[in-house]
């Protein structure tokens, strides 16, 4: 009885993990339309992205009213719930710079285009092993620790990849005035942004396991 | 009468059970993974069958270490003892009802003129003293053991949380019996040689006067379970010492090893059975046994460094607590015995017979021609009496106490008939027909009673008297023909 109501909310906390896990993807696959100039696609990975943050939303209250409720891991609890709201900020923060990118319009010279990709490659990997690190803290916590070490590898090289870019693009002549190397700059943090997220919840992950290890 | 005689026995059990309840369950409930509603009625079953079935073995070593003989004395000595506790407590010195009961016990033997059995105390400290470390030894392995598994076989946080909620009720379940089975012979202890009870048949099951002692005091620790112990385990819960569920887990599995290890009789005979080193019956404090298991978590876990502030406290309480209660329980029953005029003891009396003399002879030793006949008022009279005279080591002097003690056995016709009606399935034919040779027989020392027995029912040499089943038939016997105390 307890076992079974277990293994539903332990299938909640899967579901949570996959949309998470597709945020990565769909974030890539929306900056690549964007520059094919391919606004249809792009439109649809929009709407599949707000879908995927309202039910992230949705998965994580849930979780968060049977822990509360049936009183489930009392000691974790606290940890649990920020872990998942800190992953849902991954969700949230991938559909911002989409929605960002169908705002504002970003010229952004094709020259960049490929190290904008780039950019967005290293930020879904590190939301890919965040997935995998947040998953083993539920299914097998001292597993936990190896993917948090590939987090924060990912992290450092989208933080390189973001730091030459943005030297470049400041030392761009053709670039005349500031405002547009500002309007790059904002997006190029931006999609850094996702990965620096992904070190927090990998920050919190670790400390969390330490405390569950027992 | 006999309920107020009991009172400061039964209050000793209720605040065992307020305050004892949440070194089981005090961090389960404290982090609210088992509700205290469960937690009390789990706690309250199996602290009373724990005691009623298993609570005889360390309330057998307490009765070696003095023998309160009137409830008067025994009601004191309770008294004193939950009076320590509870003065101790408020004066926040760590305090255990093991060590309390132990001293005023020592303070009824100085009062009463019995002289402490020096081995019983030496070997009760000492399982106050191994206890905690044991607790924590235990601890370091069943962590170590739990750690590999789940190691070996990972569990999901959700389904670990599940698995451990039912391991603190089943391992509290353990917990809670065998804190009845050690600690019921701190509450009711006293009161065993004293108290009137018949044994009784329930539904084809013999429940000793004893047994009947315990189920009294279970309940009250019953009763404090579910009155005050709620309190208790959120103050252990969540500000004392703070513990993962899984920490909890293996520290209340450590205690109730150690507390069982202390407590059960059938464990004990096995080990020695099977030449493995058993551990006296002796109750023992739980607090002390949840200190000693953190302790050694702590070290497994490395950071953490032994407290020597909280073990020295505790090792102060080892000698300190014991003495306060002596003290409290010598001047409340000088008290009760003079102001109030209750008896408080019931006067041993000692002679150096013909019999004894004979018997003691063949221990070698010698009684002086002079001294032969003599009487004497209580044990430390005996000793000071045979000191003076000549000189003679611990145990000899042991031996003419024992020898010399009189008691009144009669083996009355209605009596006989009454023993082989109620207990008669515990003997063998033989034995049962044996027993007619001791009709109208009056024995006035224990020893001859013992080697009458041994001689005419079990037909035994006397050094035989190792087997434990036939030991409990004689304290049977002794029980059911002893006449009521002498008084010359």
């Amino acid at each position: 009885m307890l076992l079974k109501k277990t293994k539903q909310l332990e299938r909640k906390v899967n579901n949570f993990m996959d949309i998470i896990n597709e945020a990565g993807p769909t974030l890539k696959l929306g900056v690549k339309a964007y520059f094919n100039d391919d606004q249809e696609k792009f439109t649809e990975l929009l709407d599949r992205m707000i879908k995927l943050e309202n039910r992230a939303d949705d998965i994580k209250r849930n979780i968060e009213a049977e822990l509360y409720e049936r009183t489930l891991i009392p000691e974790a609890r606290g940890d649990v719930l920020a872990l998942l709201e800190a992953l849902d900020d991954i969700v949230d923060r991938s559909k911002e710079t989409m929605r960002e990118f169908s705002i504002e319009i970003p010229q952004i010279l094709e020259k960049y285009h490929q190290s904008y990709l780039n950019l967005t490659d290293l930020s879904a990997n590190a939301i890919d092993q965040i997935v995998k690190a947040a998953r083993n803290f539920f299914n097998n916590t001292m597993q936990a620790r190896h993917y948090v070490s590939k987090v924060y590898y990912w992290e450092k090289e989208a933080d390189r990849e973001s730091g030459s870019l943005l030297r470049k693009i400041f030392r761009d002549d053709e670039l005349k005035d500031l405002s547009e190397k500002f309007h790059h700059r904002a997006f190029v943090e931006r999609i850094d942004r996702v990965a620096d997220i992904a070190e927090d919840v990998a920050d919190k992950l670790s400390i969390f396991s330490i405390k569950r290890s027992i | 009468m006999i309920l107020i005689y009991l009172s400061s026995g039964l209050f000793l059990g209720w605040s065992l059970g307020a305050n004892d309840a949440s070194n089981i369950f005090g961090t389960a409930v404290g982090t609210r993974m088992v509700k205290f509603r469960t937690a009390a009625i789990v706690a309250s079953i199996f602290v009373i069958l724990g005691a009623v079935h298993s609570g005889s073995g360390a309330a057998h070593t307490l009765g070696q270490l003095g023998s309160i003989n009137a409830m008067g004395g025994a009601f004191m000595v309770a008294l004193a003892a939950g009076f320590t506790v509870f003065w101790m407590t408020r004066l926040k010195l760590p305090v255990s009802t093991s060590q309390a009961i132990v001293g005023a016990i020592v303070g009824w033997n100085f009062f009463a003129g019995m002289l402490t059995d020096y081995n019983s105390l030496l070997k009760i400290v000492f399982s106050w003293v191994i206890s905690p470390i044991l607790a924590g030894i235990f601890a370091v392995l069943i962590y170590l053991l739990l750690k590999r598994v789940l190691r070996l076989t990972p569990v999901s946080i959700l389904r670990l949380d599940v698995y451990t909620r039912a391991g603190l009720i089943v391992v509290g379940a353990f917990g809670a019996y065998s804190l009845g089975a050690n600690n019921i012979a701190n509450v009711m202890g006293v009161f065993i040689p004293a108290a009137p009870f018949e044994a009784i048949q329930i539904a084809g099951i013999n429940f000793s006067g004893t047994q009947q002692l315990f189920l009294l005091g279970s309940l009250a620790i019953a009763v404090g379970i579910f009155t005050y112990s709620h309190k208790v385990m959120q103050t252990v819960g969540n500000k004392v010492v703070k513990l993962n569920p899984q920490s909890a887990l293996v520290v209340v599995l450590a205690e109730a090893l150690v507390l069982f290890l202390f407590a059960s009789a059938d464990l004990h005979n096995w080990l020695i059975s099977h030449n493995l080193p058993a551990l006296p019956l002796v109750p023992v404090s739980s607090s002390q046994l949840v200190v000693g298991g953190v302790i050694g978590i702590g070290i497994v876990q490395g950071g953490k460094t032994i407290k020597y502030r909280i073990a020295g406290k505790i090792a102060a309480g080892w000698v300190i607590t014991p003495i306060i209660a002596a003290l409290i329980a010598f001047f409340a029953l000088f008290f009760l015995k003079n102001v109030f005029e209750m008896k408080v003891s019931n006067p041993v009396s000692y002679r150096l017979s013909k019999p004894v003399v004979k018997r003691l002879r063949t221990h070698d030793i010698i009684i002086k021609e002079d001294d032969r006949n003599k009487k004497f008022k209580n044990a430390i009279k005996v000793k000071r009496f045979v000191n003076n005279s000549s000189y003679l080591s611990q145990t000899d002097l042991e031996e003419i106490v024992a020898s010399a003690r009189v008691d009144s056995f009669y083996f009355s016709s209605s009596r006989l008939k009454n023993f082989q009606n109620d207990h008669g399935e515990l003997f063998s034919e033989n034995e049962l027909q044996r027993f007619n040779d001791l009709k109208g027989q009056r024995f006035s020392h224990e020893w001859q009673l013992r080697d009458q027995i041994l001689e005419k029912v079990f037909q035994q040499k006397k050094a035989a008297l190792k087997n434990e089943e036939n030991n409990h038939k004689l304290e049977l016997i002794k029980e059911n023909f002893k006449v009521s105390h002498q008084t010359n």
